[in-house]
């Protein structure tokens, strides 16, 4: 019982560690996708990039832990910019198949570039050691590097939340969400909104792919391997919602790691399903409108 | 005379469109080396083929359409590995039937859906064939692969043979029938029907057409002859890998069909052809340049030249005439 009830605390407790990257990195493509419906497969593009520039700013220029995170996010957002204003803008109103071909065209392409830059073998983050080691806490033992993650992925929720929920941007993003044609006929700059926030949500998949690499390896498959994690957390927890993707993500965190504690032989199996339940029970996503 | 085929359009075979059947028999005689690396390019066009039916004329958009394809591939080699079914018609019949039930049972419970969701249920389905295959190791081999195939000679007379000749033939065939399912469909009112459910599917509900059901009916037709081209492709390889169900794959055939030309029949032809040939020349001396190669030809046909390299024909074709567009 004793040693069950011990599992139980770990699985959980990596489950949420796991949960969190997950929400950190796929926030965005659900607010983007909510905000422009466009279809971006190479959301974890931008996730491993800023694995790859945490990694090689640390390793080959010597930056320091903090910094290279830092450096994650705003190299992250800033390619995200030119991205989208040179290439994503020309989609917008292109159809799901156009989005669907191009990103997929992306990912090809950053597969290879980080291949050819990086080579084929995952690569780690070597952590400082203050992150090392173990943490105690309610006299049980806990890896301190994880603590770390989830809080301060907990600190980022909160103020995305409050960015979101309690500013001027926050309520312009909302209300374009609602009803873009609206918002933009009160004079809501929706291009440049949208510019914005896909920078902000590219550059946290980023800092999520940076602070993750110890959980979803860092490996120029990397887009391809995690893309149906963050599509399952954006279209399971709902398009446009900050709350759903939270809750499916952090769902799937700890299914996929209790999966993989206890019945290893399935694999990913159970989310599959339940992925495929929960979008045939609720098609819009659990917090999504229903249409 | 690039025409996209569609109904409404004079639907004989015009003397054009039997220039491929010409041109791969002809390879057949005066290539012998590329027999092989033909074989594969059939049975990819086959596959493209049956995405085209879905993707370009039903509007369908699917990531796992491997699913299909890997079903019947792994069908064909369980029975020929483990179940002593060796008869290759036997087992194609098999991998049809299987991907026929898996295709509309799966259509009948997505096909509801659209947009994202519908993408997401498509990719999921994949990934659980593609779990299974990788954890039910005594079956499929897992990520070794599937080995060890046996296939008698077709009717009995017709023996595999180590040159891909029978292959190549057995392979043109099949092709040949499915593509003549393919135009048949696509020239018939319920062909017509496709399109106008891709098109604007609320007029359609509103003139009284079955949508729904129509969508079902090409989506289990396509992952027939998908099943089919996975089962040629086990029967040609004699080896199953878990390949055939990933999610690289399936962009892969995207980038042949977008090649080619969506929702062209033709395109489907065109599009595998100069992509593996290409990478039968490239692939192996860059293959990371390959890769952003094809990654960079995918956004530029998107954002340059959305017919493939038939629309950029088209726009030759018509401009050499003087047509106005």
């Amino acid at each position: 019982m004793e040693a069950f009830l011990s599992s139980l605390v770990s699985v959980a407790f990596h489950g949420a560690a796991y949960g969190m990257i997950l929400y950190v990195i796929s926030v965005g493509l659900s607010v983007t996708m909510g905000l422009m419906g466009f279809v971006n497969l190479a959301h974890g593009v931008f996730a491993m990039a800023g694995g790859y520039i945490l990694i090689a700013a640390m390793d080959r220029f010597g930056v320091s832990y903090p910094l290279g995170l830092a450096l994650a996010f705003v190299l992250v957002a800033a390619g995200s910019v030119v991205l989208e204003r040179l290439l994503y803008s020309r989609l917008y109103t292109a159809g799901e198949l156009a989005q669907v071909l191009f990103t997929i065209g992306l990912i090809f392409i950053a597969v290879a570039t980080a291949r050819l830059l990086f080579g084929t073998l995952q690569l780690l983050v070597p952590l400082p050691d203050y992150l090392k080691g173990q943490f105690g806490l309610l006299g049980r033992d806990f890896p301190a590097f994880r603590v770390f993650l989830i809080a301060f992925s907990a600190v980022m929720v909160g103020i995305l939340w409050y960015g979101v929920e309690r500013t001027r941007w926050g309520a312009m993003v909302r209300a374009a969400v609602d009803n873009g044609p609206m918002a933009q006929s009160i004079g809501i700059n929706t291009r440049r909104l949208f510019t914005i926030t896909f920078a902000l949500g590219s550059g946290l998949a980023g800092l999520g792919g940076a602070l993750g690499a110890e959980i979803l390896t860092v490996q120029p498959t990397y887009p391809f391997e995690h893309l149906v994690y963050f599509l399952i957390v954006v279209a399971v927890g709902g398009l446009g919602s900050l709350r759903g993707p939270f809750f499916a993500a952090l769902l799937i965190g700890v299914t996929d790691t209790a999966c993989k504690y206890w019945v290893p032989q399935f694999g990913a199996f159970f989310i599959y399903v339940a992925t495929i339940a929960i979008l045939l029970w609720r098609p819009a996503g659990l917090f999504g409108r229903q249409g | 005379m690039i025409r996209r085929a569609s109904y409404g359009e004079p639907a004989r075979i015009g003397w054009l469109e039997w220039l491929p059947w010409a041109a791969a028999l002809a390879v057949f005689f005066a290539l012998p080396e590329y027999v092989p690396l033909g074989a594969r390019i059939l049975v990819y066009i086959l596959f493209a083929l049956s995405l085209d039916l879905i993707l370009g004329y039903a509007g369908i958009i699917t990531l796992g359409h491997t699913a299909f394809f890997g079903l019947g591939a792994y069908v064909a080699g369980i029975l020929g590995a483990k179940l002593g079914v060796t008869d290759p018609l036997l087992q194609m019949a098999a991998a049809a039937a299987a991907a026929a039930l898996l295709g509309v049972a799966t259509g009948a419970v997505i096909l509801r859906t659209r947009g994202l969701t519908l993408l997401m249920l498509t990719l999921a389905i994949t990934a659980i064939l593609l779990e299974i295959a990788n954890k039910a190791t005594a079956l499929t081999g897992g990520a070794d692969g599937l080995s060890g195939i046996s296939v008698t000679p077709i009717l009995g007379q017709f023996r595999f043979d180590m040159f891909g000749k029978t292959a190549y033939l057995y392979c043109l065939l099949v092709l040949f029938a499915g593509w003549w399912i393919v135009r048949r469909i696509i020239y018939s009112p319920f062909g017509a029907s496709l399109v106008g459910i891709r098109e604007n599917v609320v007029r359609m509900h509103a003139i009284g057409s079955p949508a729904y059901a129509r969508l079902i009916a090409v989506y289990t037709i396509s992952a027939t002859i998908a099943g089919c081209a996975g089962a040629l492709l086990t029967q040609t390889n004699q080896f199953v890998g878990l390949n055939v169900l990933s999610f690289e794959f399936a962009g892969e055939l995207l980038v042949m069909l977008v090649l080619g030309g969506v929702g062209r029949i033709y395109g489907a032809f065109v599009g595998p052809l100069v992509y593996m040939i290409a990478q039968d020349q490239l692939a192996k001396q860059f293959p990371e340049y390959w890769y952003f190669g094809i990654g960079l030809l995918l956004v530029a046909v998107v954002l340059f030249a959305r017919g493939g390299l038939l629309g950029i024909a088209d726009r030759v074709v018509s401009k050499f005439r003087g047509e106005r567009r």
